[in-house]
């Protein structure tokens, strides 16, 4: 095969991490944006995500599609409960200090860690996608006939992982209409711009806040719920993501959505690429340095404004 | 009305207010006047219930306030203009003026009477609040705080830095606002702007009441105004 085939696998596999690290990254840049809370929990609640996935398929039964679908539901909805449970007992006791969060979000990373490793255990379960039909895709060449298609042996990516890419890009849309368009959405953007002023003008802001982190949660948990199929669940897998979706956070400008999204199909597809042809570690490499030197040259990230 | 009754608060440990009480009636500008660092915009902030009070009582027409969470707080009928304006940037002139309206649940009628007073915002209404002019964010702080039919209106020095026109425009609002009867408390550090404007005028001096005299006097006697905010 040659190198064509060869970059637009690797596009459409980064295409599917980029999709899963949008939704992850989106949930983490709205908890800072709108709480100012790094959460470094934020990988667990990934990882939740995945295991409750595992749990409602396994206790579904039947067809492998009434199993993920009520995942797809369930999960989110039950992490982003934990979550908004978690803010009300620890992070508004320490009133959303800076330092004291971050130190209460690794003890709950440790803490839903564990718990996980008690409950579920060490083993790497798969859950099995609705539909999976693999597609074998075509590519070209100027052969003696002149341009003709063929299919190469190995290029090819299945129906599921295309459906991922597709519901990733909905939810994002779905985020993006409910930021802007609906009223809750403006109740969080005037709470991130003054919290103050927030309270000042009646807004709930401990609801807001316990809401937005629910929510942070629910998306990070869903893009597990889309990537079980594909990964596994396992009690260790929240570190990637945790680690993809703070430089991606970075990368695009802490709290700026669109930044969030730009960036991490920038990341998703490098890192597919890099992996492909290189190595993942190298993948990662590159984006850790593209952090530091974003940090050095344009601290408040590539779409971030600068906050007075 | 709008009382504080002897209340103590300030930042953590650092008590700033000590036993100041006031009351300002419907229909009345009271002005608070003393030096930088007196208290001035600490007493705004404790009436909004964003500082904690270690003790005594804020009531509105009867209603304890202080008891209330800061969010419940402008529910029941304080507005709030701070100081630099602090509005909420990256939200359309015409959001900022939705967030005022939904503290109260005000209908569009209510908004259409506040757009009558600043007929220059009805203009700006899609743009982003932090590109309008500094006379322009003003304005629209204030419109916001009308948004809400407040009982009581705390000003914290709406007229810093900006040009004479506009100062008149806004002491005009301010003086309608007090003929309907909302009660009014006003920061202000320019003496004269003061005088032309309060019914009576606080003086607080490191965080403790001072006299509390009619404008009028004042405007006769200037001497007293020297000794509280002189340099």
């Amino acid at each position: 095969m040659e190198l064509g085939p060869y970059i637009l696998l690797a596009s459409l596999e980064g295409s599917v991490t980029a999709a899963v690290l949008a939704l992850t990254a989106v949930g983490l840049s709205l908890v800072f944006g709108v709480m100012r809370v790094v959460n470094i929990a934020h990988g667990e609640f990934f990882m939740l995500g995945a295991v409750i996935a595992w749990y409602v398929a396994h206790a579904m039964g039947g067809h492998p599609a009434i199993g993920f679908v009520a995942a797809l539901v369930l999960a989110p909805l039950l992490v982003g409960a934990i979550a908004v449970a978690a803010d009300m007992t620890i992070l508004k006791r320490i009133d959303y200090d800076p330092e004291r969060t971050i130190v209460a979000t690794i003890g709950l990373l440790y803490i839903i860690q564990q718990l996980t490793l008690m409950t579920y255990g060490p083993e790497a379960r798969p859950v099995e996608a609705p539909f999976n039909q693999r597609i074998a895709l075509p590519w070209f060449e100027w052969g003696e006939k002149g341009f003709e298609f063929y299919f190469p042996w190995g290029l090819s990516t299945t129906t599921y992982k295309l459906a991922v890419i597709g519901a990733a890009a909905v939810v994002l849309c779905g985020v993006w209409a409910m930021m802007t368009r609906t009223r809750i959405g403006l109740l969080m953007r005037a709470t991130q711009a003054d919290r103050d002023m927030a309270l000042a003008f009646g807004i709930p802001v401990e609801r807001v806040y316990a809401l937005v982190f629910g929510i942070g949660a629910g998306l990070a948990a869903l893009a597990a719920v889309l990537i079980v199929p594909i990964q596994q669940a396992h009690y260790l897998m929240g570190a990637d993501p945790l680690l993809l979706s703070f430089i991606v956070v970075i990368i695009g400008g802490l709290g700026s959505l669109p930044g969030t999204v730009l960036a991490a199909v920038f990341i998703g597809l490098s890192d597919g690429i890099i992996s492909v042809f290189f190595s993942p570690t190298l993948a990662k490499i590159l984006a850790t340095l593209l952090v530091g030197l974003v940090l050095v040259f344009r601290p408040q990230g590539l779409f971030g404004t600068r906050t007075a | 009305m709008l009382t504080l009754e002897a209340i103590n608060s300030g930042y953590g440990a650092a008590q700033v207010l000590r036993d100041l009480s006031l009351s300002v009636a419907p229909g009345e500008i009271l002005c608070l006047l003393g030096r930088n660092g007196a208290g001035k915009t600490t007493t705004m902030q404790t009436i909004m219930g964003l500082l904690p009070l270690m003790s005594g009582r804020i009531t509105l027409d009867g209603q304890e306030i202080s008891c209330l969470p800061p969010h419940e707080v402008p529910r029941a009928g304080v507005g709030y203009i701070p100081q630099g304006r602090r509005l909420f940037t990256g939200l359309s002139v015409a959001q900022n003026l939705e967030i005022g309206l939904q503290v109260r649940k005000s209908g569009p009628e209510v908004l259409e009477e506040v757009l009558e007073l600043f007929p220059r915002l009805r203009e700006r209404m899609d743009q982003p609040a932090q590109t309008l002019s500094g006379g322009e964010q003003q304005m629209l702080a204030t419109a916001r705080a009308l948004c809400l039919r407040p009982k009581a209106l705390l000003l914290d020095e709406p007229t810093e830095g900006l040009q004479p026109s506009m100062i008149e425009a806004i002491r005009q609002v301010i003086v309608k606002m007090r003929d309907t009867g909302v009660a009014i408390l006003l920061v202000e550090q320019r003496v004269d702007a003061v005088l032309s404007v309060a019914d009576r005028v606080a003086f607080i001096e490191n965080g403790r009441n001072g006299e509390t005299l009619d404008a009028e006097a004042l405007r006769a006697d200037h001497s007293i105004v020297d000794r509280y905010v002189g340099v």
